[in-house]
């Protein structure tokens, strides 16, 4: 299985540290799509880590629908360490979703911008 | 502390849309604690506001800042120097922190972020509840250390009234009737006798009654 290479990995010592802030500013700056990999629900070393990774991801989705980005294009999954051929499969599963939905708005709109400038 | 909530991104956006400079300005007291109006929600929601008005191809300036407090001079006082690079400020405090800066920088238009809905407490995470209703003359010692004033739906003194069923509150099976826990406290105080006594009538004019309040310290006063 390969990995699908259009994406850059931002590495956390746990998805308890990744706030809503930081999946908006990754729309901001053009991404096309955000996705949270967490551990295991019930194996977070900080207990409850992944669990307020999974309530940001939900709070960062409100805010994209409302703002007409699309709360779609922000997904957290979960998986245990080890799992390199699961990490590869939810690469690809939102792989395809995005180049489905197409580029962000807020990409194109910045693009646009600079095409006219 | 005083308790908030955020306002739908979408009533902002309405405020704010024929604006072009627009400064989204935190407190970094109650509501940061609240998580309503600190410097995270000043972020998330100047963020929102650029992408929505980027994508509406009517780029804003949309600038962060959070301030000690919003409801003291010296903290205010920080944004004189900048403040006519804004047509317009949406504060994330609380109404008092809004019509402070409303006061002090009267040309610019001041627009709330936040609802501000009580004096409470934080209860457990992501549930705040209220505590009190600055009633202005407490009664606390009398009542067990719980608020009769903001907890009871009547606020009644010598409570519980007729429609106390099963320690709850005639108006929801999911309020504690106030005088439920007022009594089990006295019990667990052993000053059940404190109960019987009839409470004298309360001077409402400390409360919003009397319109509306101030505290003048001259032993503090210079
Ligand atoms: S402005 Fe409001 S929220 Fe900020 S410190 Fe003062 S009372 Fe608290
Ligand atoms: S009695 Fe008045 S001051 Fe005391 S807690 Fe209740 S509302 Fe607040």
């Amino acid at each position: 299985m390969k990995i699908p290479t259009n994406f850059r990995i931002v590495r956390v010592p746990c998805t308890g540290r990744v706030d809503v802030i930081h999946i908006l500013r990754a729309f901001e700056k053009g991404a096309d799509g955000v996705y949270v990999v967490g551990c295991m629900e019930g194996d977070c070393h900080y207990n409850e880590g992944n669990f307020r990774a999974r309530k940001r991801v939900e709070q960062a989705a409100i805010i994209l629908d409302k703002i007409g980005v699309g709360g779609e294009r922000v997904k957290m999954f979960n998986l245990s360490a080890g799992d390199g051929p699961l990490f590869a499969q939810y690469s690809i599963e939102m792989d395809t979703k995005i180049k489905e939905l197409g580029p962000s708005p807020i990409r194109l709109a910045k693009q646009n911008k600079k095409d006219a400038a | 502390m005083i308790i908030a909530e955020k306002k739908p991104i979408e009533e902002i956006i309405d405020e704010v849309k024929d604006f072009s400079r627009i400064l989204i300005l935190g407190c970094n007291e109650c509501v940061t604690v609240c998580e309503a109006g600190g410097k995270k929600e000043v972020e998330i929601l100047a963020s929102a506001l650029r992408m929505y008005f980027i994508n509406k191809n009517d780029e804003k300036v949309i600038d962060e800042r959070t301030l000690e407090r919003q409801c003291d001079h010296e903290y205010l006082e920080e944004l004189r120097s900048s403040i006519d690079d804004y047509d317009a400020i949406v504060s994330l405090a609380c109404g008092v922190g809004v019509q402070f800066a409303a006061e002090k920088y009267l040309t610019t238009p001041l627009i709330p972020g936040v609802n501000t809905v009580c004096l409470g407490a934080n209860e457990d995470r992501g549930l705040w509840t209220e505590r009190c209703q600055a009633c202005g003359s407490c009664v606390l010692a009398r009542t067990g250390g719980i608020c009769p004033v903001s907890r009871c739906a009547k606020r009644v003194l010598n409570g519980p009234c007729g429609g106390s069923t099963n320690g709850k509150c005639e108006i929801s099976k999911d309020v504690d009737c106030a005088w439920q826990l007022i009594l089990d406290r006295l019990k667990a105080l052993d000053k059940m006798d404190d109960y019987e006594k009839i409470a004298p009538i309360k001077d409402w004019s400390t409360d919003r009654a009397g319109g509306p309040r101030t505290v003048t310290r001259e032993d503090v006063k210079i």
